[in-house]
């Protein structure tokens, strides 16, 4: 601190010198202010209030006593949520969702991007790309419905599979069915748009090497396999990192456009329970310190899992 | 794209003929074994495009079709006999007209303030001179980072603005994405100096550099963020679906195509909110053609967003 000060008096002067100076140069900027003026009040009120807000997770909130003057309860809410039965159920949801995720979903794309990064003829690429990169655009409740109409008990698919098997399976309303609907709608949604990033990186691949591998008598396969896939490995150790941190997260706008009734032994996940809580049944204080929890995980398994990929002699994310 | 054909010639080791050597990941066809693969390539990625593609035409196609057809037909895509009637209802529905209005009110109002409170403070963060500015900027990456949450963001704006069932509530939260911000930091931050140093020194303030001198240079960029801000509006659900609860009135569309087709569906959740949003499941054609309705507009722009946030990836990818 005491150097930094030390520093700035030399660039700024001192005293009189640094106030008069400071004033003049805001006086200068004056509008550049006013123009930084309404982002500055938009990032206190919706970014940093919500921050502070998170010490109602130690409170027991009451919209009329306000945040400030709502009663001190400190880890109360964390010790009921652990002494309810059902926590584990919620934990195991989140988990076997996103481990599901993180094994089907996850490779998707980079196979995609691969097998795409294969095609010479650029034009058919070129078209193959604009078809797949269209679902990323349509929203989250438009993909629901979509399914709830090719899927549901009048749906085209529903009636397919009951004349083919003899029997229906219920697809919308099954504890069975619901984790594969919801990682077969990501791959569906997301799988085209999350090439862009590899292909990208694949771009930057020297084609020296191919050339190398192709006079040493490799094939396209040990091509793709040893030359291709280390290029990206980079990358992917990235976007695993990244999506390590949101371990937690399965996706509340998502899951509770899929959640009902009937699969809900398998559709509550700590995000479903999180508004379902809080902004269902008003249990504002709980609900908070469940996502405060969940924020706690999730920063934390970023830190791990940067740092082993860094002992595995990569960059990681910063 | 660097790994495009270049061709070279260079003499085989084996046979010792001059052989043609296309680089690249394909390099040589010729080999029975490429060419399975090549085979197999263009057929899977051709079937994964059209199973992306194809529940939308059947959509399009079944929204025209009679409910008869529907429920006895297999999969088909163009109809026997046409019947517009799901888009009668929908356009005499004054409910369904009033949801589109919601959206369209929400996504322009919504990508103006966007526009407005990015561009103003990307802009007074561009400038290198301005005191402050290295915490102001440390303030943004942070909120990148860290977030309060989904309910004390929910207390902020339900309790203490008291912007429930108002449309300030989705609005206002989005109003500033920090990715975005920036990117558009960046952006002005490359623009010449030399441009605005002689609009200052003719007079101009530098709101009046930033209106007259920066933003027409900058159209393009405009273009695509308000193109991304559009798009996310048109699609939110969430802050409508919790903010609104009481004002079914200022329903964007999204919200209603969770009642007319997700809740209104046998087995559909939520039994909390059944008793009284609870309505007649709609027909098959209608919702299909509710769907259809609600799509058309991310495919108007489509063209342009393809072109744009692919761009825009590249540049955070490049950039991280």
């Amino acid at each position: 601190m005491a150097s930094k000060t030390a520093e700035r008096r030399a660039v700024h002067g001192t005293g009189r010198v640094y106030w008069q100076r400071l004033g003049a140069e805001v006086k200068r900027d004056k509008w550049l202010y006013l123009l930084l003026l309404p982002g500055f009040i938009y990032f206190i009120v919706f970014k940093y209030l919500p921050m502070f807000g998170i010490v109602i997770a130690f409170e027991n909130y009451v919209p009329a006593s306000g945040v400030l003057n709502s009663e001190w309860v400190g880890f109360k809410w964390f010790e009921s949520f652990f002494g309810f039965p059902a926590w584990t159920r919620y934990l195991s949801n989140t988990l076997i969702l996103s481990l599901m995720n993180i094994i089907f979903f996850f490779p998707a794309p980079i196979i995609l991007a691969l097998l795409l990064n294969e095609m010479m003829n650029l034009r058919y690429k070129k078209l193959m790309q604009t078809m797949l990169y269209v679902p990323h655009f349509i929203s989250i409740v438009i993909v629901v419905s979509i399914t709830f109409v090719m899927f549901g008990p009048s749906g085209i698919v529903y009636k397919a599979t009951e004349s083919v098997l003899g029997h229906p399976i219920n697809y919308m309303g099954s504890p069975d069915t619901f984790r594969w609907m919801i990682i077969g709608q990501t791959i569906w949604k997301e799988t085209g748009w999350g090439t862009i990033i590899f292909l990208a990186a694949l771009t930057n691949v020297d084609t020296q090497l191919y050339e190398a591998a192709m006079v040493d008598g490799a094939g396209r396969l040990r091509r793709l396999w040893h030359i291709t896939l280390p290029a990206i490995r980079s990358t992917i150790v990235l976007m695993l990192i990244l999506r390590m941190g949101s371990v937690l997260d399965t996706g509340y706008d998502h899951l509770i456009l899929m959640a009902n009734p009937l699969n809900r032994k398998v559709s509550q996940t700590l995000d479903v329970f999180v508004y379902e809580q809080g902004i269902k049944a008003g249990q504002f204080s709980y609900a908070s310190a469940i996502g405060l929890m969940k924020s706690i995980v999730s920063v934390t398994l970023v830190l791990a899992s940067n740092k082993i990929a860094h002992l595995l002699g990569e960059q990681g994310l910063y | 794209m660097k790994n495009k054909e270049t061709k070279i010639s260079l003499i085989s080791p084996r046979t010792g003929k001059a052989m043609k050597i296309s680089s690249g990941p394909v390099g040589q066809n010729r080999t029975p074994g490429s060419i399975a693969f090549n085979i197999f390539n263009y057929a899977f990625v051709t079937l994964v495009a059209v199973t992306t593609i194809i529940p939308f035409i059947y959509l399009i196609g079944a929204s025209f079709a009679t409910e008869y057809e529907i429920a006895t037909r297999p999969m088909f895509f163009i109809p026997q006999d046409v019947s517009t009637g799901a888009y009668e209802y929908i356009f005499s529905s004054s409910k369904i007209l009033r949801g589109f209005g919601n959206s369209a009110l929400i996504t322009v109002c919504g990508t103006l303030i966007n526009l407005f409170f990015t561009v103003t403070m990307a802009y007074a963060l561009s400038k290198t001179r301005l005191r402050g500015r290295n915490f102001f900027l440390n303030m943004v990456i942070f909120s990148m980072f860290f977030s309060g949450g989904m309910i004390p963001g929910y207390i902020i704006i339900a309790n203490v603005l008291g912007l429930k069932n108002t449309y300030w509530s989705v609005l206002l939260p989005g109003a500033i994405s920090a990715y975005n911000l920036m990117i558009v930091k960046n952006f002005f931050q490359g623009i010449p100096q030399e441009l605005e140093e002689s609009a200052s020194i003719d007079g101009c303030t530098d709101i009046g550099i930033l209106w007259k001198i920066v933003l027409p240079l900058s159209l393009p960029v405009l273009a695509t963020f308000g193109l991304f801000y559009a798009v996310g509006h048109w699609n939110a659900y969430f802050g409508a679906m919790i903010y609104m609860t009481g004002a079914k009135e200022k329903w964007p569309l999204q919200v209603l195509l969770r009642e007319l087709i997700i809740m209104s569906n046998g087995t559909a959740g939520d039994l909390t909110n059944m008793a009284d949003d609870f309505v007649q499941p709609p027909e098959q054609s209608i919702k299909m053609a509710v769907i259809v309705v609600s799509t058309v507009p991310i495919m108007c722009v489509y063209p342009f967003l393809q072109k744009y946030f692919v761009k825009g990836v590249m540049v955070g990818a490049l950039k991280g």
